[in-house]
């Protein structure tokens, strides 16, 4: 798994990588009350605004980690944006690329280095 | 944050694991570990415990009431010893300098004005009144939900006769208290002066009862926006009118056109006319369809596209005990319950409903 520095978490599934957030992150959210997620089939190119989350504190966006297209989403998130907080390294994963240039990824932290990140 | 203030009950909730955060000059517990969400549904469903001490209480001798008075709309000569009521400080152009409580303890008043206000008040209150008396030195702790009651009178067995804006001087283990039946969260409950030297150990003598949680300012914030309070320098200021804001319940017959005591506040002409004649806007619950919640700042238009804003609003965020999204925004009066609105979140216009507050019914022990 890697991590960036806007606290997501990628997993390479194939040829597609899953993006979500990491327990650090959703702490800091706080309770997740509603999830925007992106349309499936949507070139983005990284740093793109992919998902909106809101919590009970505030809105927050999901940046595209890399350049890629959107092939599928995490329907459970918007009927149980909780999941956010339950699961986040597991069933709340928001959406899944398939990235032409994987090595696009080698650039992200491991989970030692994003442990050291967040202190 | 060097110069922020701290209340009685810092080292409380750094114990406690609270999230301290700038609030109004002072560092407050926004949350604990429990979150939001849960000390928003503890609170609903047995008791929580909330730190406003940083809110302003001051000592009006009574026989500065009519002069008092004439500072609010509000029937203050008209309050029975033991009574509390819901007032505001107006100015000359019937805008809200700030809301309050007042509450008469048969031999002197006491008021409780909001923490960013509260040096402006003073200034306000000692420029027309004399004997006015701060109480720097006293703590404000909130106890609210329905095991409220419980709790309490497990230390203090005579609160449970307090009735709804009811008040009366306790003493605990040597300590004055005054404590009054009312909250800012919809629900039962009390708030509680005790002096700041005892607050610390009151807290952990309320913390140890089994229904009772720490609750912080951001489920303080949900609890009261569901119960379609107002937070005064967002739903309420110098801008909007008691009026406008649909605090009119507030301002007895006796101060309104016609009454024994008409007007002799300031920003009467504009308030008592609205009254008669009904204001251009009035502070309206919205009800976004969907989940995403339309927060402060957000405007509403009439229609799904074009147009010119209509209003915005000034609270809103996710009701946990309505599982959805909630927001107040000023509006224009003629526009009825049930109607569609639209609010721009993100470039989107999404459609809410004008309905009814508060958005959870109250349960107030009358």
């Amino acid at each position: 798994m890697k991590f960036t520095e806007e606290h997501e978490w990628l997993r390479v599934e194939g040829d597609l990588v899953v993006v979500g957030i990491t327990e650090h992150a959703s702490e800091q959210l706080g309770d997740v009350v509603f999830v925007e997620l992106p349309e499936t089939e949507t070139k983005v190119a990284t740093g793109d605004e992919v998902c909106v989350i809101e919590s009970v504190k505030a809105a927050s966006d999901i940046l595209a980690p890399v350049d890629g297209e959107i092939v599928e989403v995490n329907e459970a998130l918007s009927d149980n944006p909780g999941l956010v907080n339950e699961d986040p390294l597991g069933g709340a994963w928001f959406f899944k690329m398939k990235v032409e240039d994987m090595e696009q990824l080698d650039a992200f932290m491991d989970e030692d280095a994003y442990k050291e990140f967040i202190g | 944050m060097t110069d922020l203030k701290r209340t009685g009950l810092y080292d409380l909730h750094v114990e406690l694991g609270a999230k301290m955060v700038p609030f109004a000059g002072y560092e407050m517990p926004v949350q604990y570990p429990l979150g939001v969400l849960k000390e928003h549904l503890h609170t609903r469903a047995a008791a929580g415990l909330f730190d406003v001490s940083h809110m302003g209480q001051v000592l009006v001798p009574l026989d500065q009431i009519d002069a008092l008075e004439a500072l609010v709309p509000v029937s203050v000569a008209g309050l029975k010893p033991g009574r509390q009521r819901y007032a505001f400080f107006t100015n000359d152009a019937g805008g809200i300098l700030d809301d309050l409580m007042i509450t008469h303890l048969g031999d002197t008043l006491m008021l409780v004005v909001n923490a960013a206000c509260k040096d402006a008040d003073i200034a306000h209150l000692q420029a027309h009144l004399s004997g006015v008396q701060p109480l720097p030195d006293r703590s404000l702790l909130a106890l609210q939900g329905p095991q409220a009651e419980e709790a309490l009178a497990s230390l203090l067995p005579g609160v449970a006769k307090l009735e709804f804006m009811g008040v009366d001087r306790f003493q605990w283990d040597g300590a004055d208290l005054v404590i009054s039946r009312s909250g800012y969260t919809g629900e039962d409950g009390y708030e509680i002066s005790v002096p700041t030297v005892r607050v610390d150990e009151l807290a952990r003598a309320l913390l140890a009862h089994p229904a009772v949680e720490a609750i912080g300012l951001g489920a303080r914030d949900s609890l009261r926006l569901e119960s379609g309070l107002c937070l005064y320098g967002h739903d309420i200021d110098t801008t909007t009118s008691p009026v406008e804001a649909g605090l009119s319940w507030a301002i007895q017959k006796i101060r309104r056109k016609g009454g024994a005591r008409e007007g002799g506040f300031p920003g009467a002409a504009r308030i008592l006319a609205e009254l008669e004649n009904g204001p251009a806007r009035l502070r309206r619950g919205l009800k976004p369809e969907g989940r995403a919640p339309m927060r402060e700042g957000v405007e509403i238009f009439a229609g799904p596209e074009g147009g010119a804003p209509i209003g915005t609003v000034t609270s809103g965020g996710f009701g946990p005990s309505i599982e959805g999204p909630m927001a107040m925004a000023y509006l224009p009066a003629d526009l009825p319950v049930g109607a569609t609105v639209y609010g721009e979140v993100r470039g989107k216009r999404l459609p809410a409903t004008i309905v009814p507050m508060p958005f959870n019914p109250h349960s107030y022990k009358r």
